[in-house]
């Protein structure tokens, strides 16, 4: 999907005048409530910030004060796992401890594997299938896109037997096998880019003598860096988001990634009296990583997102 | 979406290079995605515990679903979920994708709508748990502002499923606006041009020009939302865990707690594949009535 600017031509031409009087007042409406939908996407990230700098007891006797109550850092102390267990449990934590810098790297080690590799064999299978001729192509491809529509709850309890016959239970591998090799989302999404580089570029590289090997790594990847660059991101996020797997799939600290820790961390804490400066305070710290990266990345990747084959 | 072959004709095929090229994807796809479904499929027709081996027992799990009262209870939740949360995020995500086409190209813009997308269903479901939390959640602080009395939210038989629905339309609008935006930049801006010297107003040139030309793209989006929202999970394990009294035990809950809690991996395994043939039969219904396949752009 190229991101084509198209300028809109929103006012001019003098044949308009009845649209052009009425416009100014659907146009404040349209801000206002695009204005909404800003304020509502992004209220929640001020309000967790807010209560993540307060007190539990600044919180329960100030709900609604719009800054934090009793600024102070404690919050986060307590989700880093820096407070000793009787401070924590004064200052309204569970005083259970939270590894917290290990779910990170074991988020970091599951999502940044997933990510390469599914990357790099979707790639290599997207090629074959764009630019490569061999008997069966189309056949195999429509099997691949099959694969689509089956619902990712069908094939997790197969799965969890097949990673528990392998004894990879409660490992970080086992965590990240059945989404290494591909998808077929990530195998059709790159196949439909790859199929759009005129021929011209790879009969060049040909009469230059490059094999084939040497067009998809000089040529091909490169030509598709933005899309490659869109699908990392997102497969990267859906990796680090992702609960249900190793939920499953986990027991203990050594293979427990963010969510799963956060949803435990919560689960910890007793219905009356949760420790939210501190819940607040480790979903923070378990959600910037993904805006850091999209910080990064947003210019390119929100351009770019988009249906690649549909015409 | 085209099959075509793209090669150019005349010179010899690749065979050798492609199987080396197609094999990782091809260990991934065969063992992870086609065997487990295959697996799965048999599964469902044996008594299996994980410590003994699976016992063959016919129709038995079949049997005793369609007999489950909380099994109907469960695909009713669901529907009742899935209906919510696919209404209320189609019209608002086509909302936001118009406003982004017809207002400004701002990436600011698109990129701001985006962030919901970026956080886990886990955080979701934790910052608004806190938002919503009937007493010190600000959420009830501004409705009892308003002069009305508290809500719980989640706490509520008749309130937990629209909330929870809710707070999925606001993780996922963002995304499906994005999806929805590249489709209507896919619309040619003379087509806009035209109307607007016949004197269209916006409201009639969404009816007659965006709505229709949209409309292939619009189905291909529906058709992948209501297969994502049928397999709600992560929300409700956080935030309401089934409760309160079984309102929100969807679908995916309801399996993972047999399999997971009671260790019925038979059963569970029934009810996968009870919601595998009700997906595929939506999502060939849908494409059947959206005729997803066919453009109206010439």
């Amino acid at each position: 999907m190229a991101a084509t600017t198209v300028t809109t031509t929103t006012t001019s031409t003098p044949t308009v005048r009845t649209t052009r009087r009425r416009f100014p007042l659907g146009r404040t409406a349209a801000w206002t409530l695009m204005g909404l939908i800003v304020l509502i996407t992004l209220l929640p990230f001020y309000w967790i910030l807010r209560t993540a700098l307060s007190t539990n007891a600044g919180l329960n006797a100030d709900p609604a004060n719009p800054l934090p109550v009793d600024l102070t850092g404690s919050g986060f102390e307590r989700a880093l796992g820096l407070q000793s267990a009787e401070e924590a449990i004064a200052q309204g934590g569970a005083g259970g401890g939270l590894d917290f810098w290990r779910y990170l790297l074991n988020s970091v080690i599951v999502s940044t594997l997933i990510t390469g590799c599914q990357i790099f064999f979707s790639a290599m299978a997207a090629y074959a299938f764009a630019r490569l001729r061999w008997r069966g192509r189309d056949k195999v491809f429509g099997l691949f896109l099959a694969g689509l529509m089956v619902p990712t709850i069908f094939t997790l309890l197969p799965n969890f037997v097949l990673i528990k016959q392998l004894h990879l239970v409660d490992s970080l591998l086992g965590i990240a096998l059945p989404s290494l090799f591909m998808t077929p989302f990530a195998v059709f999404f790159l196949r439909q880019f790859f199929m759009n580089i005129p021929h011209e570029v790879e009969e060049a590289a040909l009469l230059d003598g490059a094999g084939k090997v040497r067009i998809f790594f000089r040529v091909i990847l490169p030509m598709a860096s933005t899309p490659i660059l869109t699908l990392s991101v997102l497969t990267y996020i859906t990796s680090w988001n992702d609960y249900f797997w190793p939920l499953m799939v986990s027991y203990s600290d050594g293979s427990r990634v963010l969510t799963v820790a956060l949803a435990i961390f919560r689960a910890q804490t007793p219905a009356t009296g949760v420790d939210w400066s501190g819940l607040t305070a480790a979903t923070l710290i378990a959600a910037l990583p993904m805006l850091v990266l999209f910080a990064f990345s947003a210019r390119r990747i929100v351009s770019s997102i988009g249906f690649t084959g549909i015409k | 979406m085209t099959v075509a072959s793209s090669s150019p004709p005349s010179r010899g095929g690749d065979g050798a290079l492609a199987a080396v090229f197609i094999a990782p994807a091809m260990l991934g796809f065969l063992v992870f995605l086609l065997w487990p479904t295959l697996r799965g499929i048999y599964l469902s027709f044996t008594r299996f515990n994980l410590l003994t081996p699976a016992e063959w027992v016919g129709l038995d799990n079949y049997v005793r679903m369609v007999h489950d009262p909380i099994f109907w209870d469960s695909l009713t939740v669901t529907v009742e979920y899935v209906i919510l949360n696919i209404g209320v995020q189609t019209v608002a995500a086509l909302a936001i994708a118009v406003l982004l086409q017809r207002l400004t190209q701002s990436a600011l813009l698109r990129g701001i709508v985006l962030t919901p997308y970026l956080m886990s269903n886990v955080v979701a479901g934790l910052v608004w748990l806190w938002i919503l939390d009937t007493q010190l959640g600000i959420g009830n602080e501004i409705v009892t502002a308003l002069g009305a009395d508290r809500i719980p939210f989640l706490a509520d038989e008749t309130w937990a499923i629209p909330t929870i629905a809710l707070i999925n339309v606001w993780r996922h609008v963002g995304y499906t606006a994005l999806l929805l935006f590249a489709g209507l930049q896919a619309i040619p801006n003379d087509v806009y041009e035209a109307a607007r010297v016949d004197g269209a107003s916006e409201w009639r040139m969404f009816w007659r020009v965006t709505m229709p030309l949209l409309r292939p793209v619009l189905a291909v989006v529906l058709i992948m939302t209501v297969i994502g929202s049928f397999q709600v999970f992560d929300t409700v394990a956080v935030t309401t865990a089934g409760g309160p009294a079984n309102a929100t035990n969807v679908l995916q809950f309801y399996i993972y707690g047999s399999a997971f809690g009671r260790f019925q991996f038979g059963y569970a395994s029934a009810m996968s594949v009870a919601l595998l043939v009700v997906l595929s039969a939506i999502t060939v219904l849908q494409y059947r009535l959206t005729r997803a396949g066919q453009s109206d752009l010439g």
